[in-house]
């Protein structure tokens, strides 16, 4: 009786198509996404139908994490200078002229007036890691808070700016009524709320709209 | 490897002393590729974000002490939405905060549609009013809600005191500590 020859099979697996693969799978993240912006804290914002974008340039954002911390953010550090020299001088900081560099290139702060001496004049590796108490703002006047909105609005007089709130899902809302006092005390009455997007439900007056519109732009 | 090898194995004999050309197998092992492939995938998964933020537009009245300044509402147009603890929602209308009637955010939509069917458009308006206990998610949905629902009058309130107390025993009545 002739013996079954047991054939070895090769092991090699191709893997070209997989490297295809990945690669595409790579090539479609690196366009279709964007890298994280720099955030002070964690905060995971509401939803809306609205479907406008964020703008990115001269804006002011006073992000609120969910324990009512408030942080200030802009984007560009021209503004940031010269706010820094502002706030040092109406404020009497004392910062010197390496702690208004440390400023300038800080993409967020929280901190109170008191503070910010000591944040800025640590290294900035060191910085990172400090757990910033957030800008006061205890009620209706503003706080700090306001005081960086007035000279912030003086900084970017004659611009266009937007002012941005952007604020956790749990945080409470007297805190976020006292940061829109803050800015309506220096006569800012327009802000946008930074959301993520969701569809307006199917069957309102939104939806009904939305969908007109879109039957009008494929129709003409 | 477990390569093919593709020299030929049964050719014709050239004679000794003629060295058979090897031919190299031009296979090339693509595991480092996938790994460094998915390894930049990975990358980019984390420090990348697809959603891109969308702004609300929010415009606050002008703050004014003068009673001839502020803007006046009809009662009878006028519908008030308290927002409570636990995402509790609680609508009255027109000036009787006694009224209180308790809802949800899904309900809620109901209320203003028929509001709005029912009072003429130009004296219709929506009061929000959220207190101290409410948190930024409810408000932003009340105001997304006004989005929704194409209501063209709408202003976010500081909560009175008689509405809070009408509020806080509403919430008790209903459970809510």
């Amino acid at each position: 009786m002739a013996k079954a020859k047991l054939v070895r099979k090769s092991t090699w697996v191709d893997m070209t198509a997989f490297v295809d693969v990945s690669f595409l799978i790579l090539t479609f993240f690196i366009l279709a996404t964007k890298f994280k912006p720099v955030e002070p804290v964690e905060v995971t914002t509401p939803s809306s139908v609205s479907a406008d974008k964020v703008p990115e340039v001269d804006a002011f954002l006073v992000t609120i994490d969910k324990n009512g911390r408030v942080f200030v953010q802009m984007d560009d550090p021209n503004a940031r200078q010269s706010i820094a020299n502002n706030l040092n001088e109406t404020r009497q900081l004392g910062l010197s002229a390496a702690n208004i560099k440390a400023f300038t290139n800080a993409p967020s702060l929280g901190v109170p007036f008191a503070g910010m001496k000591e944040l800025l004049s640590m290294d900035p590796e060191q910085a990172k890691n400090v757990k910033q108490p957030g800008i006061p703002v205890p009620d209706s006047t503003g706080g700090e808070l306001y005081y960086w909105i007035r000279d912030a609005k003086s900084t970017y007089a004659g611009k266009k700016i937007s002012w941005l709130i952007k604020a956790d899902n749990e945080t409470k809302f007297p805190v976020v009524k006292n940061v829109l006092d803050a800015f309506t005390r220096n006569d800012i009455n327009k802000f946008q709320l930074v959301t993520s997007f969701e569809d307006a439900p199917p069957g309102t007056p939104l939806y009904n709209t939305r969908q007109e519109l879109i039957r009008k732009g494929s129709g003409g | 490897m477990a390569s093919m090898d593709t020299a030929d194995s049964g050719g014709g004999k050239k004679g000794p002393g003629v060295k058979k050309a090897k031919k190299l197998s031009t296979r090339v092992d693509m595991t480092p590729m996938v790994d460094l492939g998915f390894l930049l995938i990975t990358f980019f998964i984390f420090s990348t974000t697809m959603s891109q933020p969308t702004a609300m537009q929010l415009i606050m009245p002008k703050d004014t002490e003068k009673v001839e300044e502020q803007t006046k509402i009809k009662a009878s147009g006028a519908l008030i939405i308290l927002l409570g603890k636990d995402n509790g929602v609680y609508y009255y209308e027109g000036d009787d905060p006694t009224q209180l009637q308790t809802s949800t955010y899904k309900k809620i939509r109901e209320v203003i549609i028929n509001k709005k069917k029912s009072t003429k458009p130009e004296d219709f308006v929506v009061v929000i009013k959220p207190n101290s206990e409410a948190n930024y998610q409810n408000v932003v949905a009340l105001l997304d809600e006004m989005a929704i629902n194409e209501v063209k009058k709408y202003a976010l309130v500081s909560i009175s005191p008689v509405e809070n107390e009408i509020l806080t025993t509403t919430e008790k009545a209903n459970g809510i500590e």
